[in-house]
Formats: C-alpha cells, sequence, structure tokens
C-alpha cells in the first residue's frame, strides 16, 4: 500500500517544526550572532582549526588517544547495555500481564527507576556500591568477589553498566508493553486457533508487530548510552584513571578543566559527527525496514 | 463437521446495565449449511459468534457441539475457523506457509501437508501465490489466505465469517463472494458468516437470522424472508427500498389509512388504536392511472429493470410500482396492492389473521 | 472419511490440546518467577534510597544497615515545610505538565502525516528531528540562556517547557508514528466511506486505536522533562526555580546531605508515579479490531 503524496501534510507536521525550530536552530544562530562578534576569538580558532582535528584523529597524540579511548570505551559500553537491556526488558515485558488489577501497581513500579534525578541515582550507587556501607557492595564482597566501584577498572565498568541497566531497562519494558498491547486480539485468537506454540507466537506475530517499538527501543538507549554522563561522574569521576572515562565526560573535563577551547570545540564537533553519522545509518536501516513491509 | 446448538443463550457485557447484549435465544445451526447473522452495527451478531466460537463465554446457556458441551472450552479447542474482519496473516511468512502452519503445528506429516495446501491453495486460487510473501498480498488474496488457513485443517467443525468483506475492494467483493459460495458448495461445511450488509447475506446464507438489539428477529431463507417478514424491521431492513411501514386502524377485514379503506386479505381482530401497521413490499404495490386507493404521485424514478413511484397516501409517503406499460400522468393515481402480501403488524411483530 | 469418525478426530484433538492446555498453566510459573525476581532486583536500589532518606547522614556513612534502626522523618518534614523546596516542586511539575501537552498534542498530527502521508522533504525532517535527540543539553545551555534572556521569558516555567520541547517533540513524533503504523489504513478508508470528516475520526476512531502509544508517550515526556536537570536550572533563577536547582542545596560546606538528596529523591518518584498510574489503561489497552 503506497502512501499518497500530499503536501498539504506538512500543515500537520507544522507544530512540530516550529517548536523543534525555536529549539534547535535559533539558539545557535545566537551563538554564531556571538562567536562572529568575538574578534580576538574567531582569528585563533580559523588559524588553527585543522590543526586540532587532526590532532584528535592521531592516536599517537596525546589528544587523539584520549579520544580514541573515550569513543572505544563510549561504543564497547553502548554494545553491553543494548545486549543485556534489549532482550531482559522484552522478556519482562512479555511476563508482564494483559490485564487485571496487578498491571497498575506492575507499571508504576518498573516505572521508578527512571523517575529518580540522574543525580540522585548515581548518589544512590555510589553508596550502595561500596563495600563498607552499601548493599550491593557487601554483598558482591561477601560472596568472594573482588569487587571496588572506585579502585577497581573492571568493578568500576561493570557498575556503571549495571546502574544504566537498573535505571533504563524500564523503558524497553514500558515501550516493548505498550508495542505488545497495540497488537489487535484477532493475531493472537488466529495464533490458538492454528494451535501455534508460545515461542512461534512470538517469532511469528509479537516480533514482527513490534518491529517499529524496537528500533526506537534500540535507537533510543544507544543515544542515550553514548551519551551517558551523570551517572559515571557522579559514582565514579570517571575512574579510576580512565576506565570509565566516557566521551562526554572527558569533553567537559577538557573544555573545563584545561580550558582548552580548541580541543573541546573539535572533539564536541567530531562527536557530534559521529552521533549524526550513527543516527543517519540507523535512520536509513529504519527506512530499508519502513519499505520493505510494502514490497 | 458439527451441529452446533446454542441452548438458552444470553449474553450481557455489563452485568451493572439492564442492556443484555443478547437476549436468551435458542437455536440449532445444521451441520453443512450456510448461515448468515444480518442486522446493524449493534445488534449482537459479532457477540453471538464469538459465544460460538469460543472468544465469550456466555453469561447464560450452553453451547454443544454435536451434543457435547464447550461452553467453557476455549476457541482453541472447539475446532472452529475463523475470518475476520481484518486479514490476520503471518507477515513473515509466505502464503504456503500460511497455509501449512495450523497443519505443522499439529504435527501433521510433511507429505501429507503439502498436498492438503496445494488442494485448498487450488480451491481459493491461491496457487499461483503459494511462495509469494504474505505481506505484499492484496487484500482479497490476504482474506483467501486467513480462509484457507482455516480449510487446512480437514477435521473443522464450522467456519465463522465476521464481516470478511470489509476491507475487500468493493468490485471485488462479488468474486469473493462467489469464492465462499463455491467453498461452502465443495467442502459441505456449516459456515456462518456476520454481516450488516443485506445483499452478502441474501446471496451467501442459505438460512438468514435477522438480528436487531440484541434478539433474534428471524430466521429464514432469504426467499422467506422478504416474501413474508415477521417483524417490521425485517420487512424494512430487506429489500431496496424496504418494505413500506403505513399505521393504520385495522378492523375485520379492512385498514383505514389516512381516511381511506383498504381491503385485507384476512380477518382481524380489533387491534388497539395506534399500534397497528400496515407492510407491503413496493414490488406488490402497483401504481394505476385508475381504481385503487386515491394516492399523489410525488416522484417517478426509472431504473430500467421497473419503474419506481413515491406517492403520498394522506400523510403518509409511499414506494410502489409501476407497472410497465401503463402511462402516468397528472399528479393523481390510484394504488393497488396484492392482498396476500399486504400484512398487519402490530407492535412490529406479524400477526398473521384469519384467512378463511 | 466416514462421518462419524469425524467428530471422534475432533474430539481426539480436543483431548491433546487439554493437555497441552494444561501445560501452558504451568508454563507461566517460569514468566512468574522471572518478574519477580526483576522486581526484586529493582526494587532493592529503591528501597536503599527510601531507607537513606530515614537515617541520619552521620549513619549512612559509617554502618551497612539492612533497615534503618532509628527511623527519622525530620528530612521530609524539612522538605515539606520549605517554601523554597515546595514552590521548586511546584514550578517543575508546572513546567513539565505545560511541556507534555504541548509536545504530545503537536506530534500526534504529525505523527498521523509521516507515517501516512508522502510529502517534499519528509525524510529530512524526520532525520532533523530525531538528530534533535541526539545533541548534548550542554552545547544549548548557552544559546538556550542568551535567546530566553532576550525575548524576556528567561526565570520563567515557560522557558524550560519550551526549551524541553528540543528532545521531548522528537521522542513524542517519533514514538507515535510508531503506533500509528501498527494501525491498518483500512480503518482510515473505512471511516472515511462511512462519512466521517477528518477531525471527527482523527478523535473519536484513530486516537482510541493509539491508545497505547499516546499513554506511554505522555509518561515518557513527563519523565524526560522532570528529571531534566542542566536546562531547567539555566534557564531560571528565582521565580521559576526548578527543585532540581533547589536539590544542589543539599552539597554544602558540612559536606553532602545523604539523606536530605534521598528524601527529595522519594518524593520526586510520586508525580511520575501517579501519572503512569493515570495512563496505566491507556498503556495496558487492549483492543478487538473491528468495524468502527
Amino acid at each position: 500500500m503506497e502512501k499518497s503524496l500530499n503536501n498539504r501534510a506538512w500543515l500537520m507536521v507544522m507544530p512540530v517544526f516550529v517548536l523543534v525550530l525555536f529549539s534547535a536552530l535559533l539558539p545557535m544562530m545566537t551563538v554564531v550572532n556571538y562567536s562572529v562578534q568575538d574578534s580576538m576569538g574567531q582569528n585563533n580558532f580559523f588559524w588553527n582549526g585543522d590543526a586540532w582535528f587532526r590532532d584528535l584523529l592521531n592516536p599517537a597524540t596525546e589528544i587523539g588517544a584520549r579520544f580514541q579511548n573515550a569513543l572505544f570505551k563510549n561504543l564497547s559500553f553502548s554494545l553491553v547495555a543494548l545486549l543485556i537491556e534489549v532482550p531482559l526488558g522484552i522478556a519482562i515485558a512479555l511476563c508482564l500481564p494483559r490485564s487485571g488489577w496487578a498491571v497498575g501497581p506492575l507499571l508504576v513500579v518498573i516505572a521508578l527507576p527512571m523517575l529518580i534525578p540522574w543525580n540522585v541515582v548515581g548518589t544512590i550507587w555510589q553508596i550502595f556500591s561500596r563495600a563498607d556501607i552499601g548493599l550491593f557492595g557487601a554483598a558482591l564482597t561477601g560472596l568472594g568477589i573482588p569487587y571496588n566501584a572506585t579502585q577497581g577498572a573492571v568493578s568500576a565498568w561493570c557498575t556503571i553498566v549495571v546502574i544504566d541497566v537498573w535505571h533504563w531497562t524500564p523503558l524497553v519494558i514500558l515501550l516493548t508493553y505498550a508495542g505488545l498491547r497495540a497488537i489487535p486480539d484477532a493475531f493472537y485468537q488466529a495464533a490458538r486457533i492454528d494451535a501455534a506454540s508460545r515461542w512461534a507466537t512470538f517469532v511469528n506475530i509479537e516480533l514482527p508487530k513490534l518491529q517499529k517499538v524496537l528500533v526506537i527501543v534500540v535507537l533510543l538507549r544507544f543515544m542515550q548510552t553514548f551519551m551517558i554522563y551523570t551517572e559515571p561522574f557522579v559514582v565514579t569521576g570517571g575512574g579510576p584513571g580512565s576506565a570509565t572515562t566516557f566521551l562526554s565526560i572527558d569533553l567537559v573535563k577538557i573544555a573545563l578543566g584545561q580550558v582548552d577551547l580548541g580541543s573541546a570545540a573539535a572533539m564536541s564537533l567530531v562527536y557530534n559527527l559521529i552521533t549524526l553519522t550513527l543516527c543517519w545509518i540507523f535512520f536509513t536501516i529504519m527506512m530499508q525496514l519502513d519499505r520493505r513491509r510494502y514490497a | 463437521m458439527a451441529r452446533i446448538t446454542l441452548e438458552g443463550i444470553a449474553h450481557t457485557y455489563d452485568v451493572r446495565s439492564a442492556n443484555a447484549a443478547l437476549k436468551r435465544l435458542d437455536h440449532v445451526w445444521e451441520q453443512g449449511r450456510a448461515y448468515a447473522l444480518l442486522g446493524p452495527s449493534g445488534c449482537g451478531k459479532t457477540t453471538l459468534l464469538n459465544i460460538i466460537s469460543g472468544l465469550i463465554t456466555p453469561s447464560e446457556g450452553r453451547v454443544l457441539f454435536d451434543g457435547k458441551d464447550v461452553t467453557q472450552l476455549p476457541t482453541e479447542q472447539r475446532n472452529i475457523a475463523q475470518v475476520f474482519q481484518f486479514p490476520v496473516i503471518y507477515d513473515t511468512m509466505s502464503v504456503g506457509e500460511n497455509l501449512a502452519f495450523p497443519l505443522k503445528n499439529r504435527g501433521m506429516d510433511r507429505r501429507a501437508i503439502k498436498s492438503r495446501v496445494a488442494e485448498i491453495a487450488d480451491l481459493l486460487g491461491l496457487t499461483e501465490e503459494l511462495s509469494r510473501r504474505a505481506r505484499g498480498l492484496t487484500a482479497e488474496a490476504k482474506q483467501k489466505v486467513s480462509l484457507g488457513r482455516g480449510l487446512v485443517r480437514a477435521d473443522v467443525a464450522a467456519i465463522l465469517l465476521d464481516e470478511p468483506l470489509t476491507v475487500i475492494d468493493p468490485s471485488l467483493k462479488w468474486e469473493l463472494r462467489s469464492k465462499l459460495k463455491a467453498v461452502h458448495r465443495a467442502l459441505n461445511l456449516l459456515m456462518i458468516y456476520v454481516t450488516h450488509d443485506q445483499v452478502e447475506a441474501l446471496t451467501f446464507a442459505d438460512e438468514v437470522v435477522v438480528m436487531k438489539d440484541g434478539s433474534v428477529l428471524q430466521v429464514a431463507t432469504p426467499a422467506r424472508l422478504f416474501e413474508q417478514p415477521e417483524h417490521t424491521f425485517v420487512g424494512y431492513f430487506i429489500g431496496s427500498p424496504g418494505m413500506n411501514l403505513v399505521a393504520a386502524d385495522v378492523e375485520g377485514h379492512v385498514a383505514r389509512v389516512a381516511g381511506h379503506a383498504i381491503e385485507l386479505g384476512a380477518h382481524y381482530p380489533k387491534v388497539p388504536a395506534g399500534s397497528a401497521v400496515l407492510g407491503f413490499r413496493p414490488d406488490y404495490a402497483s401504481v394505476v392511472p385508475n381504481g385503487g386507493v386515491p394516492v399523489q404521485i410525488r416522484r417517478l424514478e426509472d431504473l430500467g429493470r421497473r419503474r419506481l413511484a413515491r406517492v403520498a397516501l394522506g400523510p403518509h409517503e409511499i414506494f410502489a410500482t409501476v407497472p410497465h406499460g401503463v402511462p402516468i400522468d397528472g399528479a393523481e393515481a390510484g394504488l393497488t396492492i396484492r392482498q396476500d402480501r399486504l400484512f398487519v403488524y402490530v407492535n412490529d411483530e406479524l400477526v398473521p389473521g384469519d384467512r378463511r | 472419511m466416514s462421518a462419524d469418525a469425524l467428530p471422534r478426530a475432533g474430539l481426539a484433538v480436543v483431548r491433546d490440546r487439554s493437555r497441552l492446555f494444561a501445560a501452558r498453566r504451568a508454563s507461566s510459573f517460569l514468566p512468574r518467577l522471572g518478574l519477580a525476581v526483576y522486581l526484586l532486583a529493582l526494587m532493592l536500589p529503591i528501597y536503599w534510597l527510601v531507607s537513606m532518606s530515614l537515617r541520619s547522614n552521620e549513619d549512612i556513612m559509617s554502618t551497612l544497615a539492612l533497615w534503618p534502626h532509628h527511623p527519622s522523618l525530620e528530612k521530609y518534614v524539612f522538605i515539606l515545610n520549605d517554601p523554597t523546596w515546595v514552590h521548586a516542586f511546584l514550578v517543575s511539575l508546572t513546567y513539565v505538565a505545560i511541556n507534555t501537552v504541548i509536545s504530545v498534542t503537536a506530534a500526534l498530527p504529525a505523527a498521523y502525516a509521516f507515517n501516512r502521508y508522502h510529502f517534499i522533504g519528509d525524510k529530512y525532517l524526520f532525520f532533523w528531528l530525531l538528530s534533535n535527540l541526539m545533541a548534548p543539553a550542554a552545547v544549548y545551555a548557552m544559546p538556550f540562556f542568551n535567546l530566553y534572556y532576550a525575548i524576556g521569558l528567561f526565570d520563567t516555567v515557560w522557558a524550560v517547557a519550551l526549551a524541553h520541547c528540543l528532545f521531548n517533540v522528537p521522542v513524542a513524533v517519533w514514538i507515535l508514528e510508531g503506533f500509528v503504523a501498527g494501525v491498518p489504513r483500512e480503518i482510515d478508508e473505512m471511516a472515511a466511506i462511512d462519512g466521517y470528516s477528518f477531525p471527527r475520526f482523527f478523535v473519536r476512531i484513530f486516537l482510541p486505536l493509539i491508545a497505547n502509544g499516546v499513554g506511554v508517550t505522555a509518561f515518557f515526556c513527563f519523565m524526560f522533562s522532570w528529571v531534566e536537570q542542566l536546562l531547567a536550572t539555566t534557564l531560571t533563577a528565582t521565580d521559576a526555580l526548578p527543585f532540581a536547582a533547589v536539590m544542589t542545596r543539599s552539597y554544602s560546606v558540612a559536606g553532602m546531605d545523604w539523606s536530605l538528596l534521598a528524601a527529595a529523591g522519594v518524593l520526586t518518584m510520586i508525580p511520575g508515579a501517579v501519572v503512569i498510574w493515570f495512563v496505566r489503561n491507556h498503556i495496558a489497552k487492549g483492543f478487538a479490531l473491528g468495524r468502527v
């Protein structure tokens, strides 16, 4: 079924366009405005512009090594987090009841981790993960696992993963659950009449119908994990060493800590470019999936 | 194949409200026949279908398949097939895989599945599409696949269809309708077809169950529904245009409408004033230049096969046929009605009258 | 097959199904167990938060206690009696509510248009919307500050509400579009044939069909706006001080006031919990596709 070409649809999109334009473009324009008026900064920036980027992408330089390290941290973190959160979230969403009194309370409880301000999340886990005064830390060390969130690189990294899973799996669950409920009953009925097993129902009905929702979930979570800042900052401070120094943390360190605006600017530009590219790739995948629907 | 019996079935969705979705009914659906459940939106026909299929457990009564009580059994254990308004197919599979799915889940062996699928595909005209992805098909083909999944199971007791032509392109509806009829003839299955479209019901079914507001008004063959409607709603709903319904005072052999007397074909006891309605189809009411009950002509429509006249008898507007070759001019004419097709309804129900 | 062999075959199938049915009953144990384990893991840190809010700072920092030995509500009392905190809560609730309403309302027609129609630049527009999600808020903080100061909305709830549209509107459009896609186009056509005008169709027929999406979108808009701190604090000063800014007061010269922060954290969960309670029926709504 083809979409109809209808340019009047722009009317329906207008409100969204105006709102986001107002939020996205105009502030950028004021920045440009200000930056043009800053004569000293401008000249220097353009003079050195190319050098910053070359340094950044060259792993031999200090800035380049740092950047690549942080990039690697981010990508591996995103991958691991996604691999845990998405299947776990889908599985839990499948376990939730379809109707009945329990649905409301369950949804509330599941949503709770997402409602806590991120710095408080970090704070909870800061205490929670300590072996001396926190349950999580104490339990792990009690089991004989050498765990120290602030001093062990592996521990720190794993802790961030655990925090992220705890914090954001509910997003996967809620979106998946809503997507599952949106599947008309008739499909489930047909599957029952066809004597399909639970697994066959999942593979042949639920998974295909969840395609769009799952793409949203994966992309959204990827974006969020890629930009993670508050939790690692609060719990580990980016350490020990650079074990949990994600890109955004490094960016802020360089920009504010070292007052190295040039590198920070370059880094942030490259950062934005990477995110934009990845966004574009996933977006194209989404469009392909969409086109296949109507093949 | 089964004979389905409904014993004392009634259903209410909301126990607190006084409105029953389905009022008490008893009915036997005979094996091998095609039935239509016909009625306007909200009349309870889908509720009734879902009670038969097992999607709903009725508030009262029992459902029996070949004498066995299945009221508490869920859908998948009743061995029925259901076709919904919207095509329900497995997007990720091909047509052939869709058709094979119910058999595969029941552990049939591969060669038997293949031959059965080929057989059903042939019956439905899907043979060429067997290897195509189900997702890319037209709505009509998808509905055929939905139907086919029900037919592949040789032991299916009944096929229940809930307004299956809803999403079909109007120009293709007749084709799928005839396909359904052909399938019925070939497989001799009990088929129950829900619709609000009288044309679909009357062309498809051996017997039509007309419903309104949760009650069954009449169960009869299409011919009988047309010729002798037992309820004013049946008369009005069926036929295009439907039956004329005119308030009258009925006594003995005569009905008085707007001061004019009309001879009835039977003798009726005195009916309380204001509750009697005369019903007669335009097909059996003729406009004549002279004689009959005097009426004013409002409009003449030439429909090719016949000419319809809209006439007024006092305050009542009546549709009647203008017989071939009868010239009508001017604003005045007469109306004659075939006496054996003139019915009296009291409180909407047919009163037989004494035809001695 | 003979006429009476068939019913027997039907009954045989029924018997097999009843065994399967019994097996299915038993297998709902595993999902329940999995859910219970997950919920336990989820609640532990939350329990820890509540526990921290009831303990004193010295107690938190010195001992591992599985439950608060000398529970005290003093932090809650403090917060609820402090006009700054209370005002901050109300301010936050206000801009979050405004933002949610704006975002969802604007996103609904846009999501419909993106899915049902093709128009010039539609793919680019959609992509541009998504790309705004990847913009770290830090990049926008200063520009927003300048902008809202210039137009006189600085330190009002409207500034934050509008600023949050940057990410909430794209999220809303994105999620809603996914749910719009799940409604067959035939429904639109049927409604047109039945004589519905577009607005009436959209409100009375279409919206109920995407209730799940609307419910979950409304909750997510609420949630993302509620927990956002950088923009909320940058764009406000005193009149529209959000609780996120007030929370930083838990860091004082004497060190971090853990239990105060924890109490604030517990209180901040409540509005969101209420919101999702209200939309629970939308999120969980199941439906049978049928003629309207």
